[in-house]
């Protein structure tokens, strides 16, 4: 499949601080790219740039094989949507979807019929005539994907766009948007800082830190198999257990404080050296109560029912540790467990790279 | 007798809320004193005004003053009272203030959204411009403008008003653009808006408050402006306040000062209009830093 966007070794700098750095990014044609990570990571930046509101200190931009680093923001056949919707205030909903349009003189007819199919297909016909103040959050943002809808864009520029709504509307919202790929099946590029929206959006996710990209790869890679430990902690909620721990090749065990831990059955064991200092990552859902001979007593110290599973806490040689159970299961306070780990969806991760191994 | 504390709390008039109403009314006849002096002077006739107390109302009204002030008191040789001074004055203020408050919208949108190289330089030579004493110019100025041939001239008093107003507007209108959402701006560059069609679609229409605020002050500022309208304004083009202080400083005869208070009324009549229609506005467009979209 062909690429829609490229992004080629591209840099930028506000004054001497310097956000994005040599950063390449290559998007397929009709793909679902979410950009995440924390806030001041450069993913907004980054998508700045590739709408072309921002000028790059270095490299270039191509869109559908074009090259637009120098083109106007107009001419790269995008369209954006804000968080802060951006609707503009004087205009109703009509003039603002059509504002593009005639900004490009484009015929009247065609202008309505194009506004009709948006409105049709994001359920707004009933608002056309209001002005963005009398509309609710969720319909805003609804009238700022049209506008992007009727220019035809090649490319949908999604900023954070569901940040400014209640969880009910997001959710809804978020299904909506997916549905609307599905249908369009146009290149998307959606900034977040919401995992839940990356993972269910995405069809790949590149996670960013320091304006570099930590991982590229599809939702579920990322959260089994997490490059390094900024993935693995940024991504899931409640966020993966660690611990740390030194290997032995012996017995193919870690040593966490007094503890031992088989981990014969890691898929990398034979990658990890003897006394290679590690921290040995498990998410809450891979944590088993059981007794066998691999598993840990510990005190049940918290539980956190959330209706459909409960969350157990606990800890292990002083390093707290979440446990995600069904929700009908019922502990109580000082409880007496026995964790067992799914060694197999573990990840293990050197202590001096915290990259994966 | 104790009530259960329910629904609004009651309202009680506290001796602070009485002596604040008192402080208030004060400074409200403070201010108006001057004014009532003026309105029933030139209600008065001339034997009333030197017989009687400053404060006191007419015994009984005369309205002559009023029509003589308009057209009748003399300004130096003519005749003709304030009517040509009010013409000179609306041909000056109107070209004025449409001029420096497009020019300095336009400036304010380019140093609030298109971040050229020494922006900043140039809003701190605004900043700087809007506090320089214009007496200070004036000279300099007046060798400019007769270097151009348009000294004394109605085009020549324009200009020098557009330049004197600009900074302070210009100053006034990047603020304001400054606290829109910056998100807009782009929205509209990515819907195909250039540097003017932006300027005119987008940001013109969100503009009212803004535009109403430096309209307000620029025709107060023009109207009331005695020493750039003596200078630079020419014989022919005096307005309104140089005419009054004509009228009020006679070298001979008797001060009528009935005559001279309906002038002044008269003349400042339009920048009280101009309050009053707008005062709504006006504190709006003030308080304007937060207008959502």
């Amino acid at each position: 499949m062909k690429n829609s966007v490229e992004v080629k070794n591209i840099s930028f700098s506000y004054g001497k601080t310097e956000i994005l750095n040599d950063l390449s990014l290559d998007i397929k044609e009709g793909e679902f790219m979410v950009l995440l990570g924390p806030s001041g990571c450069g993913k907004t930046t980054l998508l700045n740039c590739i709408a072309g509101l921002l000028d790059l200190t270095d490299g270039q931009i191509w869109i559908e094989d074009d090259n637009v680093t120098w083109k106007e923001p107009k001419d790269r056949h995008i369209g954006m949507v804000f968080q802060s919707y951006a609707l503009y205030p004087s205009m109703t909903v009509e003039k603002n979807l059509s504002f593009g349009l005639r900004m490009m003189g484009t015929a009247k007819d065609l202008i309505n019929e194009k506004i009709k199919n948006a409105a049709t297909l994001l359920q707004i016909n009933e608002l056309l005539k209001r002005k963005p103040s009398q509309l609710s959050g969720g319909q805003r943002q609804r009238v700022a994907i049209g506008r992007a809808l009727v220019r035809d864009a090649k490319v949908f520029l999604f900023d954070e766009p569901l940040s400014n709504l209640d969880a009910k509307l997001r959710a809804e919202l978020r299904y909506e948007i997916k549905k609307l790929h599905r249908d369009l099946s146009n290149t998307m590029i959606y900034v977040t800082h919401d995992q839940i929206e990356a993972m269910t959006l995405a069809d790949r996710i590149s996670v960013m830190k320091d304006g570099l990209i930590q991982q590229l790869d599809t939702p579920k890679q990322i959260y089994n198999k997490p490059a390094n430990l900024f993935v693995a902690g940024f991504i899931g909620s409640p966020s993966m257990n660690f611990l740390n721990a030194k290997f032995k090749k012996s017995n193919q065990n870690i040593i966490v404080g007094n503890k031992q831990i088989d981990i014969s059955k890691y898929e990398n064991i034979n990658k990890l050296i003897n006394d290679q200092e590690v921290v040995f990552g498990i998410r809450p859902e891979n944590i088993n109560i059981e007794k066998n001979e691999n598993s840990i007593q510990c005190k049940v110290e918290l539980v956190e029912p959330m209706g459909a599973d409960t969350l157990v806490w606990t800890s292990v040689e002083g390093n707290p540790i979440s446990i995600r159970l069904e929700g009908s299961s019922n502990f109580n306070l000082n409880d007496e467990i026995n964790i067992s780990f799914d060694i197999n969806k573990s990840s293990i991760f050197d202590s001096k790279t915290e990259e994966r191994i | 007798m104790s009530t259960i504390p329910k629904g609004p709390r009651p309202k009680h008039l506290t001796i602070g809320r009485i002596g604040l109403y008192c402080f208030i009314i004060m400074c409200a006849l403070f201010f108006l004193m001057p004014l009532y002096v003026m309105i029933i002077t030139s209600l008065k006739d001339m034997d009333e005004i030197r017989a009687a107390n400053i404060l006191n109302l007419p015994k009984e009204l005369s309205f002559y003053a009023w029509p003589k002030a308009w057209s009748q008191a003399c300004t130096g040789f003519v005749c003709e009272g304030l009517k040509p001074g009010f013409v000179n004055s609306v041909k000056i203020t109107v070209p004025s203030v449409i001029v420096s408050v497009a020019l300095s919208a336009l400036n304010g949108y380019a140093l609030a959204f298109w971040r050229f190289r020494g922006a900043y330089f140039f809003f701190g030579l605004c900043m700087f411009g809007a506090f320089i004493p214009y007496q200070v110019m004036v000279y300099p100025l007046l060798k400019i403008e007769d270097f151009l041939g348009i000294y004394s001239s109605l085009p020549g008093i324009i200009l020098v008003h557009t330049i004197f107003g600009m900074p302070i507007l210009t100053l006034i209108f990047r603020n304001f653009y400054a606290s829109l959402p910056i998100d807009l701006f782009k929205a509209a560059r990515i819907d195909g808006g250039n540097f003017i069609k932006i300027f005119f679609y987008v940001i013109i229409p969100m503009s009212t408050p803004i535009t109403i605020v430096a309209v307000i002050l620029q025709v107060t500022g023009i109207w009331n402006d005695f020493l750039l309208g003596l200078v630079f304004a020419g014989r022919d083009n005096q307005p309104m306040t140089v005419q009054l202080n004509n009228i009020v400083q006679v070298d001979y005869g008797v001060a009528e000062y009935n005559v001279d208070m309906s002038a002044t009324i008269l003349t400042s009549l339009v920048p009280l209009f101009v309050y009053f229609i707008s005062g709504r506005w006006f504190v709006r467009g003030i308080a304007a830093g937060a207008i959502k979209g």
